[in-house]
């Protein structure tokens, strides 16, 4: 059969589209549209004393100037508290525009609506806010230290203790025969994708209706926000996610102040109006994230088995927390990764700084939270003297132990259960694909170049497809084509192609025939969104428990008109027919025309339905219970998340004069079950890794004590380039998931996960000098080396005894 | 991140062009290349009120290689010069520097007179006008002169040339005999501002001992400088001359700042390395001409 492509590399089919320019992004719509500009805040921390718009109000082209004062019912409030939670106890959201008190610098504070863009811009120079600065808080240190509050209400800047314990860790750790502290930090980072957020809105004043288009990971959700806020009803707001150029977390956040706020003026305008955001803006009023401070003691036997895990991490937050304590609550449950760990108890206090939230970036906490419990590995394996892989071997849960309950509870409210997985399959398969056993060698050849060359790994667990569900719906036309859609957004992850291949292969129709829609709430209304590694677990399966209803019902019609049982036939390149009867067959789309019993022939194909056509005096058109049309909407809701799993391999090379830091190699070895599509699979692996060496190498958030952001822009935000990234050498693993018809794992995020662990380990390797900040620059590395009192590592040691490595 | 209003003038002569230039005042820039202007115009750290145009002015895009060195002119975009054979056999350092500058997209656009006139101390071009002694060529609409790089850069970002003026050309002296040059950079990421670049210049005297050494770094000090490291291997044998030595004279000659991206001392580090590493080749290719 030709149509069974789940498991095949079918190559992209929107990228022909979107390589030669023809995606339509949110600013490629409504370019007629009134622009709206933002006065945002210059100060990190502020009262607002006064707002002047004056200067402003001889602007031609100003159409609208709004502040906080313009805002009325629910828009007067503060945003939601999107996923609220017990220990969040001091949940703070800002308002859609800054009442009072500005807490980072890029808040919205004014917004001005004109002709375009420039114009809103040369008005929004003109207002003038003056404001009264307040002492600022920057950095989880000072966050705890509290000599300043982010929040007056907040003296403490403390939003959330989450905690979580498996057992009694104190005890277990006075019972251990080894126990080791120790502090390590890891800084901001974000999203940054290629598009920024966006929003364009339009009022139909005689449908009374409001269309939003919105570069969003949440089409549905946002949908209903507007409606809340601006007070409408549902059934007259729609929300449409057309391409979208890339989010990793930042835009599954919302409603966005500027999701809110273009809607209202464009009611209020009755006008189309359109912001589409810069990249500063970008920068300095979306979101971050990764930075904490992770206190770890860890106890552990002679055999480097780990006894007991105490971790305390120092989240920042940010100014606000309309995001809940989700990335907190992934670092806390991730962290234990593919080991046993008999007692752990984690306490992760979530912090308020003056400085922009932080919400998901892929990844969502779990960066840090390998980072924490890899590097533990690391440290373990130094001070007894194991090899690194081995002490990983040791603590590693054994594949005749799933499902595994590790006790805690995950971001979805239910719990850590790993539902598969053969994690020694991976170090071995790790181990041959980097070819760690000789490492040594590359070594003494790179010393004898003058080079000092290192080799780290990192392993992690990733938790993915989180309910609470998604919904497919596959509908066959007359035509022949099938149209499928599914409530979650698209950023480039390839939905069209791999939603298709799974239609192709349930339904047995070309993928030629297929059409798929997302994020479209008037398509499909009923969706969380694409976040979390979930798209392909979730919609993936809900469209598959569509396309087989699909199949069902056309069986059923089919076989009423062949004149054969259901259980004979079979679908194939779009024909229904007689299992090794040729000849015996009906196409497909004529089995839809059947399907919906008409009165009128609008066309060709609808006469074979007419009323005079069909006779079966017998029985009604549509049969009870029935319904007309060949289509089916289905569900897909899971019991939990599915684990997915990987390996990481760095090797390292450093120019021991300038301390330029080369990766020479870099091996994946992955598990995401069954895969839909291996060659999607593996651009994301290879765009994760990227990310992941930007975050271990070259990209932080900057903040100066003040909290001004000094590297806003792409010239020194540092995301590498193709040229720092190295070719990725992958291997895969397939261990199905248990609960899901398709048997898949999602596999969005897994490249970013171990990058930062496997590297930072990679380097201390290389210069035998303890790792404990990432990321890590040359110019870092250099002060680090020359610093008397940085730790020399108990193998670099023992190489300089020896007269391998002075 | 988009501009404030400004005029837009597009001269079709150089006399045109001094007369806008003129009858605007202050307010009034020249745009070449664009490649540094218009973002400082976008995100509106620069606000002119006039944009003069020289991109139609006839005569402007000509390198000119003489024995005596390469006139480039203002309109010379950095990938002509850095695919111009002639113009690298007489300064080989142009074609080494400018393929440091940026990315093809940018070297396309970008030109390398305008990096000069922009008097940026990261700027590859700046570094290397100063290096080879160069000048460049400030017409008023009082006349053309000739104005030298000393004269000619004033700090970050400032040049002498205030007040209605255009910069038609630049002027590099033709490497000298029995001389070499090498240039190399230390970047974040490829095509990056250097963290610190580093262009030198080796002269041998007629019995292949060192007679002159000299270099001139990229993003180190407020304004480009040329510092003599002779006395460090002065009269010593090519083969044998100690080049750590220079480069850690260099060390204690520069004065580099601290940013974002790197300490002061790390810049001063790779001072010394850089030194080292392009000396080697540039002694190695004096060597050569010398033979």
């Amino acid at each position: 059969m030709t149509t069974k492509l789940f498991g095949e590399p079918v190559r992209r089919r929107e990228d022909a589209r979107l390589i030669v320019g023809k995606g339509r992004y949110l600013d490629d719509i409504g370019h007629k549209a009134l622009a709206a500009a933002f006065v945002r805040s210059p100060h990190a921390h502020a009262r607002i004393v006064d707002i002047d718009v004056e200067g402003a109000l001889d602007v031609e082209g100003l159409v609208a100037i709004y502040t906080y004062d313009d805002l009325n019912g629910p828009m007067a409030e503060p945003l939601p508290v999107l996923i609220p939670h017990p220990q969040l106890t001091h949940p703070r959201t800002n308002y859609p525009l800054a009442r009072d008190v500005v807490r980072h610098v890029g808040e919205a504070v004014v917004m001005v609506i004109a002709t375009d863009r420039y114009v809103a811009e040369d008005a929004a120079e003109r207002i003038v806010v003056s404001y009264e600065e307040l002492p600022v808080v920057v950095g989880v240190d000072a966050a705890a230290e509290a000599r300043a509050s982010v929040h007056d209400d907040v003296p403490d800047n403390v939003a959330a203790r989450h905690h979580q314990e498996t057992g009694d860790v104190e005890p277990a750790l006075a019972a251990s025969p080894h126990t080791m502290s120790f502090t390590q930090y890891i800084e901001r980072s974000a999203s940054m994708p290629m598009e920024g957020k966006g929003v364009h809105a339009r009022w139909d004043a005689d449908d009374r209706s409001l269309r939003v288009y919105s570069s969003t990971q949440a089409s549905t959700s946002v949908r209903a926000a507007i409606a809340a806020k601006l007070e409408l009803s549902l059934d007259k707001v729609e929300v449409v996610a057309p391409d979208v150029g890339g989010g990793f977390g930042v835009k599954i956040v919302h409603p966005w102040p500027e999701e809110l706020l273009v809607p209202m003026a464009a009611i209020a305008l009755q006008a189309e109006v359109k912001w589409a955001e810069d990249r500063r803006e970008h920068f300095i009023s979306s979101a971050h994230e990764r930075q904490q401070r992770q206190d770890i003691t860890v106890g552990y036997d002679d055999e480097g088995r780990i006894t007991a895990l105490d971790v305390h991490v120092l989240h920042d937050n940010g100014a606000y927390t309309p995001y809940g304590i989700i990335v907190p609550i992934i670092t806390a449950t991730q962290l234990v990764g593919p080991y046993v760990i008999p007692v752990y108890r984690v306490r992760v206090d979530s912090v308020y700084t003056n400085t922009v939230i932080v919400t998901p970036y892929r990844g969502a906490g779990r960066p840090q939270a390998c980072y924490a419990m890899e590097r533990t590995m690391d440290r373990i394996a130094d001070e007894l003297g194991l090899d690194r892989s081995v002490v990983r071997e040791r603590n590693l849960i054994q594949p005749d132990q799933f499902p595994y309950d590790h006790h805690l509870t995950f971001q979805d409210g239910r719990p850590v259960i790993y539902d598969s997985g053969d994690y020694p399959g991976l170090v071995d398969k790790l181990k041959t694909l980097v070819g760690w056993d000789s490492v040594d060698s590359l070594r003494a050849e790179a010393t004898a170049r003058g080079k000092h060359l290192g080799i780290g790994m990192a392993l992690y667990v990733e938790g993915t497809g989180p309910g609470p569900y998604e919904g497919g719906h596959v509908q066959v036309l007359g035509s022949g084509k099938v149209l499928v859609s599914t409530g979650l957004t698209s950023q480039g992850q390839g939905h069209e192609t791999a939603f298709a291949q799974i239609v192709a292969s349930e339904l047995g129709v070309p993928i030629e025939d297929i059409e798929v829609t997302t994020g479209d709430t008037r398509r499909f209304g009923y969706a969380v969104g694409t976040f979390a590694s979930r798209a392909a677990v979730m919609s993936g399966n809900a469209i598959a428990l569509a396309a087989r209803g699909v199949r069902e019902k056309a069986l059923r019609i089919a076989a009423d008109v062949l004149e054969a049982s259901p259980e004979d036939l079979e679908i194939d390149e779009g024909l229904v027919q007689v299992k090794g009867v040729p000849g015996t067959s009906i196409p497909l789309r004529t089995v839809a025309v059947l399907s919906n019993p008409l009165r009128y022939a609008f066309d060709e194909a609808a006469k074979q339905a007419t009323q005079f056509t069909t006779h079966d005096d017998s029985k009604p058109p549509v049969a009870e219970g029935d319904a007309p049309g060949l289509e089916h909407r289905d569900y897909y809701s899971p019991l939990r998340s599915t684990f997915a799993s990987g390996a990481h391999a760095a090797i390292v090379e450093i120019d021991p004069q300038t301390w330029e830091i080369d990766i020479v190699k870099y091996a994946v070895v992955h598990d995401c079950g069954n895969v839909v599509n291996p060659m999607i699979v593996e651009g994301q692996v290879q765009g994760g890794v990227a990310q992941g060496v930007g975050g271990a190498l070259y990209e932080r958030m900057v903040y100066d004590a003040d909290g001004q952001l000094q590297n806003a822009s792409y010239m020194d935000f540092l995301m590498p380039y193709s040229s720092e990234v190295p070719d990725v050498v992958i291997d895969h693993q397939t261990t199905p998931s248990p609960l899901n018809p398709l048997g898949i794992k999602g596999a969005g995020e897994a490249g970013v996960i171990p990058g930062t662990a496997a590297i930072a380990s990679a380097i201390e390797d290389a210069v035998g000098r303890r790792i404990s900040s990432m990321p890590i620059s040359p110019t870092q590395l250099y002060d680090l080396v020359r610093n008397p009192d940085s730790e020399m590592t108990a193998v670099a040691a023992g190489r300089a005894g020896t007269g391998v490595m002075a | 991140m988009k501009p404030a209003p400004f005029r837009y003038a597009d001269p079709g002569t150089l006399d045109e062009a001094l007369a806008v230039l003129s009858a605007e005042g202050e307010g009034a820039k020249v745009l070449a290349g664009g490649q540094s202007l218009l973002p400082l115009l976008s995100m509106r750290l620069a606000a002119p009120t006039t944009l003069v145009d020289i991109n139609r002015v006839p005569g402007l895009d000509a390198v000119e290689v003489t024995d005596d060195g390469v006139t480039v002119g203002a309109l010379v975009r950095h990938n002509a010069l850095l695919s111009d054979d002639a113009a690298a056999g007489v300064q080989p350092l142009l074609a080494r520097a400018t393929a440091n500058v940026a990315h093809p997209a940018i070297r396309n656009r970008g030109t390398t007179v305008g990096s000069i006139a922009h008097a940026d101390p990261s700027g590859e071009m700046t570094s290397v006008l100063a290096l080879t002694d160069g000048s460049v060529t400030v017409a008023t609409p009082s006349g053309s002169s000739a104005v030298g790089w000393r004269d000619f850069f004033v700090g970050p970002l400032e040049t002498s040339v205030h007040g209605p003026a255009v910069v038609t050309s630049a002027f590099f002296p033709a490497l000298p005999a029995r001389s070499g040059t090498a240039f190399a950079e230390v970047a974040r990421r490829k095509g990056d501002y250097a963290v610190c670049g580093a262009g030198v210049v080796v002269t041998l005297d007629a019995g292949r001992r060192v007679e002159r050494v000299r270099a001139s770094y990229v993003s180190v000090g407020i304004t480009p400088e040329v510092h003599d490291l002779t006395e460090a291997v002065a009269g010593k044998p090519v083969d044998s001359a100690d080049w750590a030595a220079a480069g850690a004279l260099a060390r204690t000659l520069v004065d580099p700042d601290t940013d974002i991206h790197a300490s002061a001392d790390y810049r001063r580090l790779l001072v010394g390395v850089l030194t080292e590493r392009t000396l080697a080749d540039a002694a190695a290719e004096a060597a050569g001409r010398a033979a």
